[in-house]
């Protein structure tokens, strides 16, 4: 690394911008204003389209925060629509910090719905199986699908070093399809496009469910869900700051061939972490359908997978971060569904990622305003 | 069943891949992957469609894709290169911001009928024999462009002076530099050719091939086909072409294996169950893996293919690979 000379823009103005790399440490505030900053300015940009194309931006606003995080029942929508993201996000962490870029989390989170619900559907228990043994069973045959669904392109990319870009996400259309021959054929509903609903023994437990002891709970559709994704957060925190396999994930993240020379295998850990990945993905599926729908169907996703990755890298791949991140993106899905036109969170989506990254670069160099 | 209507129906959809694919070996040969192809498409697809419906001319429509396309490209360009930001990542918030642009600006489009792109036979040639009937009969105008096209680009890529120039760029941006070629420049020409090229591979979807506006449906993971198309092309524009029109053709030859209601003298289980036709949906994206397992392999075997300063970024006056 040389050392560069500080390029200065000659202006009339009397002052100017002085942009150098930095070579101290980056203070611990800035990567969290930097993401901060960066979802304001998108939002300011998204304001500007749809006042360009004719609505009104502060209406929308004022709709999105009433829509969201107006009230308890609301709010609780949000927190619902965060869980899954929660855990796909962290499925996208494990992966990014090796430079392993999983983008198949979509896939991943059907395959761990559909094995969920195989639990339910063939069905491997009895009728009468206590709560506790068949969502435990789920949380197993979910986190395992999407295992699975994670470890076929981390094979490939191991074994013959296939891009994983690709083959993760032809894998989302596939696990896609996968799912629809199933609910349209085999377990469809009366013809319908969906099992029927599973027995309240599938279930996971709803606050609305203790609402005849605490009155305030009556109408809140929140999960049990939301606390398989703190409990992996912190589970993915510990594996990646704590244990050794965690620091061999960054290690060959940062510096492949550091690794290599450390003696680090890097194809075991390549097929590893993208069934970690995966499995995370497929939990988050399981949740959804045993938290929410209550059965197999279609579009059980709205783009989750892909919004994990917004949320990990807008995380900065910091497994706590995810969390808060979540909420944020999860109010953004509940109010997508209620905004028109419909395709405003996805395009707010896309211009969140592109300040994030952009923003980046103020934490590789130092922008100073200066007096001439 | 008929071979040549196959051909014929996969020499349409491969103009599609041929597009999008060569579009995106020239920004990889300039050392940029970007993998917003699919946004890019989705917007070209969508700009295309609305600009041939207000203005009642097609022609402006692909103008209109290229335009958005390769204008969308550009924000990729910034963030890649004076950014230096991640290429992978970036190219997936390209095509998130392609894809929700599109959605945003193509409400109210699906179900409305613009003027398409005219389909002609092509004199003399249309005649010869099975050559005719699959290659020069009753195609999209945007069918036989893609015949010159692939060719050019291949001459213009490995023999011409600017060919060689960017290939420099993508190989070794600071020799390339040395000799006085501006890196940035380059690089940023060609993530836009590669954008206008996706664009009028999503206006070629749209007013053309299977023309209308169906929102995520228009592009249905082209993009992304296009992108393993490249690896598997080795960065070839002739084979990108020839991988799309083999891709295009079995495409269309798996879903035509739904209609007969026998098949080789069984009875045919698709035609009985017509949800079997879900795995058969399944093919495209089966076979994209199928083939970047053939490319990759091919690749490291021969050493060749990437160009080596795909995905780095060039610093000026920082010791580069």
């Amino acid at each position: 690394m040389s050392t560069t000379t500080p390029t200065i823009r000659k202006r009339t103005f009397p002052y100017t911008l002085i942009v150098e790399k930095r070579v101290e440490d980056i203070p611990r505030w800035l990567p969290a204003a930097t993401s901060l900053g960066s979802v304001i300015i998108a939002f300011v940009i998204a304001g500007i389209i749809l006042k360009f194309i004719g609505g009104q931006p502060l209406v929308v606003l004022r709709f999105f925060f009433d829509a969201t995080f107006g009230s308890w029942p609301v709010f609780s929508d949000t927190l619902v629509k965060a869980t899954p993201l929660i855990m796909v996000g962290l499925a996208c962490t494990v992966a990014f910090k090796m430079k392993l870029w999983n983008i198949g989390a979509e896939g991943q989170f059907y395959i761990g719905a559909f094995a969920a619900s195989l639990v339910v559907l063939i069905p491997l228990v009895g009728p009468e199986t206590p709560r506790v043994i068949v969502i435990l069973m789920m949380i197993i045959m979910g986190m395992l699908g999407g295992a699975i669904w994670g470890f076929f392109p981390g094979y490939l990319k191991a074994r013959y070093q296939v891009n994983e870009i690709i083959t993760t996400l032809m894998l989302n259309y596939v696990a896609i399809l996968w799912n629809n021959f199933w609910i349209f054929d085999r377990w469809s509903d009366a013809g319908f496009q969906m099992t029927p609903v599973f027995e309240r023994n599938a279930w996971l437990p709803r606050l609305a469910d203790y609402a005849r002891e605490i009155s305030a709970f009556s109408g809140i559709t929140l999960h049990l869900g939301i606390l398989f994704g703190v409990i992996a957060a912190v589970a993915v925190w510990w594996i990646l700051e704590r244990s050794r396999w965690g620091y061999e994930i960054k290690l060959i993240g940062d510096n492949p061939n550091a690794a290599k020379y450390a003696g680090i295998n890097i194809t075991r850990n390549i097929v590893f972490v993208m069934m970690l990945s995966g499995g995370l993905a497929g939990l988050a599926g399981m949740a959804e359908i045993s938290g929410v729908v209550h059965r197999l169907q279609e579009r059980i996703s709205p783009g989750y997978g892909f919004t994990g990755i917004i949320v990990a890298w807008l995380a900065k791949l910091n497994p706590f971060a995810v969390i808060i991140v979540s909420i944020l993106f999860g109010a953004l899905i509940v109010a997508g569904r209620e905004i028109q036109p419909s395709g405003l969170s996805n395009l707010l989506q896309g211009i969140v990622l592109f300040m994030v990254i952009s923003s980046d670069v103020l934490l590789r160099y130092k922008i100073r305003l200066v007096r001439l | 069943m008929d071979p040549i209507i196959i051909l014929h129906a996969g020499l349409a959809t491969g103009t599609i891949l041929l597009f999008a694919a060569i579009g995106e070996i020239f920004a990889e040969r300039a050392g940029i992957l970007n993998l917003g192809v699919e946004g890019m498409m989705l917007l070209g697809a969508m700009a295309g469609f609305s600009t041939s419906l207000s203005t009642g001319n097609p022609w402006l429509g692909l103008l209109m894709a290229m335009v958005a396309g390769g204008i969308i490209s550009l924000a990729h360009g910034l963030v890649t290169i004076h950014f230096q930001a991640d290429q992978v990542v970036s190219g997936l918030s390209l095509t998130f911001l392609g894809t929700g642009l599109a959605l945003v600006l193509g409400e109210g489009l699906t179900g409305q009928n613009p003027p398409l792109v005219p389909s002609f036979d092509i004199p003399l040639l249309s005649q010869i024999p099975i050559i005719g009937p699959i290659f020069f009969f009753d195609h999209s105008l945007l069918v036989y462009v893609g015949y010159l096209f692939a060719p050019l680009a291949w001459y213009y890529i490995h023999r011409t002076r600017p060919g060689m120039h960017l290939r420099a760029v993508g190989e070794k941006p600071e020799a390339a530099d040395t000799m006085g070629i501006n890196v940035y420049r380059l690089r940023y020409l060609y993530v836009f050719v590669g954008g206008c090229l996706a664009g009028l591979a999503g206006a070629t979807i749209s007013l053309s091939v299977s023309p209308g506006w169906y929102s995520t449906q228009t592009t249905s993971g082209q993009g992304w086909i296009a992108v393993g198309l490249v690896i598997f092309a080795q960065w070839d524009p002739l084979r990108a072409a020839l991988g799309g029109y083999l891709f295009g053709a079995l495409r269309r030859g798996i879903l035509d294996l739904q209609g007969p209601a026998t098949l080789f003298g069984l009875r045919n289980p698709l035609f009985v169950n017509s949800n079997f036709g879900f795995f058969l949906q399944m093919m495209p994206f089966i076979l994209t893996i199928v083939a970047l397992v053939i490319g990759s392999r091919a690749v490291a075997r021969k050493r060749l293919g990437a160009p080596a300063a795909l995905g780095v970024p060039y610093i000026r006056g920082e010791r580069g690979l």
